[in-house]
């Protein structure tokens, strides 16, 4: 089903458009045909059954919707030109896609908010997993389908097909990113969304997503991220305009371990939100690249 | 709590159940007798009745605004009294247990198309995920299962516990809680005082062997709550009315417990801090006279003080009386309660909002540290005051004395301690 063939190639690149003082990998991430990494998958095949405790491995994951659920929501129901019918599903009749569902936690409450979700996840358990859980809630369970695929399966059937697509702490496990976007790119309709989280590279990234959120504070299982894996805002803001789609918004991210909860932060060294539109086609010629960073007000 | 819910603006898609094992009482008649059973209502309290339309049908009904609040004792002569005179707000208001439940139940027959009450049924088991024998390794995730004694079975994705001190939900649950029998029983009974025009003070009186209360009912009846010793309890139950309106009024104006030394050296106390604090003078006031005891209206139950550990589980919450049960000397209990109706009902609503199960642990969490905040601090300093008043001993009447006089003295702490009962 999936092309298990990776190629390894060793070049020193240099990072475009990047202004920040990090570590420099002299490591390109290996060039697959498609976005599977064997190693991934078998990382979170293991951790599959504990996706729905709300306590256990997954705690930052659920604690995490209580930030992108409301941003995602506001940000798509800004873009209409009236406001949502039903105040009680503002996202009613939006086709979203949760690229790397995994057990579903983010999929079932944007369904709850009205949307109509597709989640995709290369993990079959996860599929599984996701499924089963969704059966519990009658309410939802005609508004969401699990597919076990990858985001580029999708492209010959669905192109322009989505509002939005949300990646959101995915990016950072897949092999080639390039691939990923313009795969995203071609299934989302032209001034859609593309919503995604994930980790900077740098040194603080480094020491606490990874040695401390891993090692130290057990926050996730050791091994869950590989620092090679993460990309700065600057490098990926300019992937997605190479894809066509304009960056709207960048903004930091932090978990408190003590409090257990996520929020807002100015500073995007670690964990960031970014929020890109696909340009129309007539747009996305004559625009020049907008590098809007904007600072957003969050109230908690 | 139903109602709140009702209310919810977020909550309107979702469906409601409230058991209720009382018959739904549709005649409601305003007896001419006033119930023996009252709540003091905090201003905050208020707020959540004018939210959820009950307050003005209590208003419609009866109530009576406390204006000011005189607390002393019999071991000395220090008193402290509280009003909020600049504010013009009312301190508190005395409001009759069916009162209140008539209020709510007309606004929950207004909301019938969200809010459903089954009355006259009430939970026969309950299967909690993760609590219930047989249940236990079942993920905790699960809906929990209620049994009717009617046979019919509810599945919820939260269950909320408002079921009084001894929760069956608590029990089924198995929460962990904290208790402590106080050996004490308040006594209750409607009071015929002799007719002041403004009756909107509340009494109270620290005995040795617990405080007596007196709370405005209207100008000529009032509501008493004694709370003594088990014995003395059964033997005021047992008296002829007019004896027991002696005693009664003996509790408030006798002076056999008078402490000498204590007296002496509080007299120059207060003569102090009339020098330091010249504009804040002490004035006493006198309660009034009990004149009659409406005949059958007293009754008694025991106190004792419970606090859940938890007041959440995954699908779980408990409220009020269910989570925290105080001694009733400082009238906080039931606004406790509606504290909790009033943060829970917010808690779900920014639930839905992020379209999050309403039985999520995160927000039922959220709830439970915003509750345990404000009522531990409650439930101790109350504790606290109900040991430090329980005993005659001489130096402790002293500190206590001092102290009261003190705080009497200083204006911006009563404002502080307004402030606190009020919110």
């Amino acid at each position: 089903m999936f092309s298990k063939r990776c190629i390894c190639r060793i070049i020193s690149t240099s990072r475009l458009g990047s202004q920040n003082k990090r570590w420099h990998s002299n490591h390109a991430r290996p060039i697959a045909q498609s976005t599977i990494d064997e190693e991934e998958r078998e990382k979170f095949q293991k951790l599959s059954h504990t996706w729905w405790n709300e306590t256990g491995e997954f705690q930052a994951l659920h604690a995490l919707n209580a930030l992108r659920v409301p941003w995602i929501t506001n940000s798509l129901v800004e873009k209409q030109d009236q406001p949502p019918p039903l105040h009680t599903k503002p996202l009613l009749g939006l086709q979203i896609l949760d690229a790397g569902s995994g057990g579903g936690i983010l999929s079932e409450p944007l369904a709850r908010l009205g949307a109509n979700m597709i989640g995709v996840d290369m993990v079959e358990d996860n599929i599984r997993v996701a499924q089963t859980h969704l059966e519990e809630d009658p309410s939802i369970c005609g508004s969401v389908k699990y597919i076990q695929a990858t985001v580029e399966d999708l492209v010959e059937t669905n192109e322009d097909a989505f509002d939005a697509v949300v990646a959101s702490e995915v990016v950072e496990h897949v092999s080639n990113i390039d691939t990923f976007l313009t795969s995203c790119c071609k299934i989302i309709k032209p001034g859609g969304s593309i919503f995604l989280t994930t980790i900077n590279k740098t040194a603080l990234s480094y020491t606490t997503g990874v040695l401390a959120a891993e090692y130290l504070l057990r926050l996730v299982p050791i091994g869950t991220h590989d620092w090679e894996k993460f990309i700065s805002p600057e490098d990926l803001q300019f992937l997605l305009d190479k894809c066509g789609f304009s960056t709207t918004l960048i903004h930091g991210m932090m978990y408190n371990p003590l409090t257990r909860r996520w929020s807002w932060i100015s500073n995007s060294s670690v964990n960031y939100g970014l929020h890109a539109v696909k340009l129309h086609p007539q747009t996305s010629e004559t625009s020049s690249k907008e590098n809007s960073t904007d600072s957003v007000e969050r109230s908690d | 709590m139903a109602c709140a819910l009702g209310h919810t603006d977020f909550l309107q898609d979702k469906k409601i159940i409230l058991l209720e094992s009382a018959p739904e009482k549709k005649d409601f008649k305003l007896s001419e007798r006033y119930s023996n059973r009252t709540c003091a209502i905090s201003p905050a309290t208020v707020g959540l009745f004018q939210n959820i339309g009950a307050w003005d049908e209590i208003l419609q009904m009866r109530c009576q605004p406390v204006k000011r609040m005189q607390v002393w004792e019999s071991c000395s002569d220090s008193v402290i009294t509280f009003n909020d005179e600049e504010l013009m707000n009312d301190l508190a208001y005395i409001v009759e247990n069916d009162v209140i439940l008539e209020a709510i139940r007309r606004q929950l027959s207004s909301l019938s198309d969200r809010v459903e009450v089954r009355y006259q049924t009430s939970a026969k088991s309950y299967i909690i995920p993760g609590s219930t024998p047989g249940h236990d390794n079942v993920d905790q995730n699960t809906w929990v299962t209620i049994e009717t004694d009617k046979g019919q079975k509810i599945q919820t994705k939260l269950l909320i516990g408002a079921d009084g001190m001894n929760s069956a939900v608590r029990k089924a649950g198995k929460f962990h809680v904290f208790q402590q029998d106080y050996k004490q029983q308040a006594v209750v009974a409607t009071l015929e005082v002799s007719g002041t025009s403004d009756n909107s003070v509340a009494w109270q009186r620290f005995l040795p062997t617990g405080p007596i209360a007196m709370l405005p009912l209207s100008s000529n009846y009032s509501c008493l709550i004694w709370t003594t010793s088990p014995t003395k309890a059964k033997y005021l139950k047992d008296l002829q009315d007019d004896n027991f309106v002696d005693a009664v009024n003996d509790a408030f104006w006798h002076e056999r417990d008078k402490d000498s030394t204590v007296m002496s050296i509080s007299q120059k106390y207060q003569e102090l801090l009339n020098y330091v604090f010249s504009d804040n003078q002490v004035v006493r006031q006198l309660p009034p006279t009990v004149v009659g005891v409406d005949p059958g209206s007293r009754a008694s139950f025991p106190l004792s003080l419970n606090h859940s550990s938890n007041y959440v589980k995954p699908r779980v919450a408990l409220i009020g009386d269910a989570a925290h049960r105080l001694h009733p000397l400082a009238g906080q209990g039931v606004n406790l309660g509606f504290g909790d109706v009033s943060c829970l009902s917010q808690v779900l609503n920014e639930a839905v909002q992020s379209g999050s199960d309403v039985g999520s642990l995160y927000y039922l969490s959220k709830y439970e540290t915003e509750r345990q905040r404000a009522v531990l601090p409650v439930v101790m300093t109350i504790h606290g005051l109900h040991h430090l008043y329980n005993t005659d001993f001489s130096p402790v009447v002293l500190l206590r004395s001092l102290g009261l006089q003190s705080t009497n003295a200083l204006q911006f702490v009563k404002n502080k301690i307004i402030q606190q009962a009020s919110s």
